[in-house]
């Protein structure tokens, strides 16, 4: 069996407060699959990426990540697998300079101080974030936060990549850079976004929530084009696929 | 509202003064931090009325300053902005000690305003050196020598996080003020009760947020250590630096030199 493997059975999940936010989840996501998790806000898209690296647990159903179940003993083996970029770059960058932030993964997994060294590096490299290494992370732009954001990540060489809303709050031209540097990446890619233009170009695969239940699986092109699903869903044909409104108007 | 913003750009100030390549820059975080320690010490040490042996130990900041490329107005409104607090502490002396204890021509000075004008001196000399610890090291390279000289490792997490968060956290409070500022007319909307709501909006938006920063430790493996990855290497000048200094405090501690120089040119005009 490969060990990129995502396996999500009958997730079920309940908020202390009552909400229920997930209501019987389940998909298989096999290596390298770029897979797009949309769905109307409050459609348990969070919740779900939460429960793929163990900051929530199960209540009932299972998470499989490489063919191990997600549990109080594997908790470490699971992150170390899969790699979290958190929505607000703030959350995710606390350590007081850059260079640290992104040696702090590493760190944890007790590598030896060279090879940190050579990982934090090639990291920032990747991002093309070189030249911040030695910054205080809120002197940076909201792109580049995003961007040591994934490098930060990625310096604990993960196999799944999992982002909740990666694009949020970019300008244009950045969020161009950052699909364009997603689409390099061998990963197996989850990445829960309200971007359906996004998923048009970077996912192969979408899956639509609805109130905590899966309502689509397939592929994305597909998920995209149905109009009547993504009206039920809270959602809209993303706009590469919808007609240019002045050639429209010019040819009507 | 306008003033959260400035003093907040003054802080980042403090910060990119940390930022310059000069020959103080370039020292041992460490030994800037013990000689600063040593300074604090020397000057606290002194007698309640001492005045004249604090003076000469304004050598200290004024040579940093000038080494460092440091602007000393900046540095002194800094100062001003604390002064306050030494002002309080100090301002009771005048009433509650009335002995005469210095001469002047015919007015008699009262133990209690010497013991003011002193406390005064140091807290200047020592909230300048504290502040040029900082603009000359910068808060994090400070933190690391306190990790590597034995602090306690909660307490440099502590004081790290505070100085990473202070920006999120201030630029929050901007953005509630702001937006009450906004839908509030002639003075409604801003009383005491909105305020309260609003500071406890600004705790619930903090703890929010420190419970997401703790996910984002666990999720890349964090288990109750951080590790700090910077080797610091101890030169030779950092060692002059600090002995140098040190030997200088010390014996301005012991022999009051503006004494031993008056009664040397006393001596002379003899």
């Amino acid at each position: 069996m490969s060990h990129h493997l995502v396996e999500v059975k009958d997730l079920q999940y309940t908020y202390p407060d009552g909400t229920a936010a997930l209501k019987g989840v389940s998909f298989l996501l096999t290596h390298g699959e770029a897979v797009a998790i949309i769905g109307a806000n409050g459609a348990g898209k969070s919740t779900l990426l939460l429960h793929l690296n163990g900051c929530l647990m199960p209540q009932a159903g299972a998470v499989r990540i490489g063919g191990l179940p997600l549990n109080k003993k594997t908790l470490s083996q699971v992150r170390r697998t899969v790699g979290m970029v958190f929505q607000d770059p703030d959350d995710q960058l606390f350590m007081p300079i850059v260079y640290d932030d992104v040696a702090f993964g590493p760190l944890n997994l007790g590598l030896p101080p060279e090879e940190v060294d050579h990982l934090v590096l090639d990291s920032l490299a990747t991002v093309g974030a070189s030249h911040l290494k030695d910054r205080p992370p809120y002197r940076l732009s909201g792109g580049e936060k995003r961007a040591v954001a994934i490098a930060s990540v990625l310096a604990m060489s993960p196999s799944i990549l999992v982002m909740d809303e990666p694009t949020s709050s970019l300008d244009p031209k950045t969020r161009r850079q950052l699909i364009e540097l997603l689409k390099t990446f061998k990963h197996t890619r989850i990445i829960a976004t309200h971007d359906l233009d996004l998923v048009l170009d970077l996912c192969s695969r979408a899956i639509v929530f609805k109130e905590g239940r899966v309502v689509a699986d397939g592929p994305a092109l597909d998920i995209l084009q149905n109009e009547e699903l993504l009206e039920s869903s809270s959602l809209e044909k993303p706009l590469g696929l919808q007609g240019c409104p002045v050639c429209r108007a010019k040819s009507g | 509202m306008g003033n959260i913003e400035s003093s907040l750009l003054n802080i980042g100030y403090l910060e990119t003064l940390s930022y310059q390549q000069t020959p103080l820059h370039r020292l041992d975080p460490r030994v800037k931090l013990l000689t600063t320690l040593v300074f604090i010490i020397a000057v606290v040490s002194f007698g309640k009325y001492e005045i004249t042996g604090l003076i000469p130990f304004i050598i200290y900041p004024v040579a940093l300053v000038a080494v460092g490329n440091l602007p000393p107005t900046y540095l002194a409104r800094k100062i001003l902005l604390a002064a306050p607090f030494a002002f309080f502490i100090g301002i009771f002396n005048p009433l509650l000690d009335r002995t005469i204890l210095v001469h002047l021509g015919s007015v008699g000075l009262s133990g209690g305003w010497v013991s003011f004008a002193s406390i005064m001196i140091r807290f200047t000399l020592t909230v300048s050196a504290a502040l040029i610890l900082i603009a000359g090291t910068g808060l994090n390279a400070v933190c690391l020598a306190l990790d590597k000289l034995g602090a306690p490792r909660s307490f440099v997490m502590q004081l790290l996080f505070l100085y990473r968060y202070i920006f999120v956290l201030t630029d929050e409070a901007l953005r509630l003020v702001r937006a009450r500022a906004l839908r509030s007319f002639q003075g409604r909307g801003m009383g005491l009760k909105v305020f309260s709501s609003m500071i406890g909006q600004l705790l619930l938006r903090t703890l929010d947020r420190a419970r997401r920063i703790h996910l984002a430790m666990l999720s890349r493996g964090f288990a109750g250590r951080i590790h700090l990855l910077r080797p610091l290497r101890l030169r030779g000048r950092d060692v002059a630096f600090l002995l140098g200094w040190s030997t200088l405090f010390v014996l301005m501690r012991w022999y009051n030199i503006p004494h031993l120089l008056g009664n040397w040119g006393a001596e002379l005009i003899r």
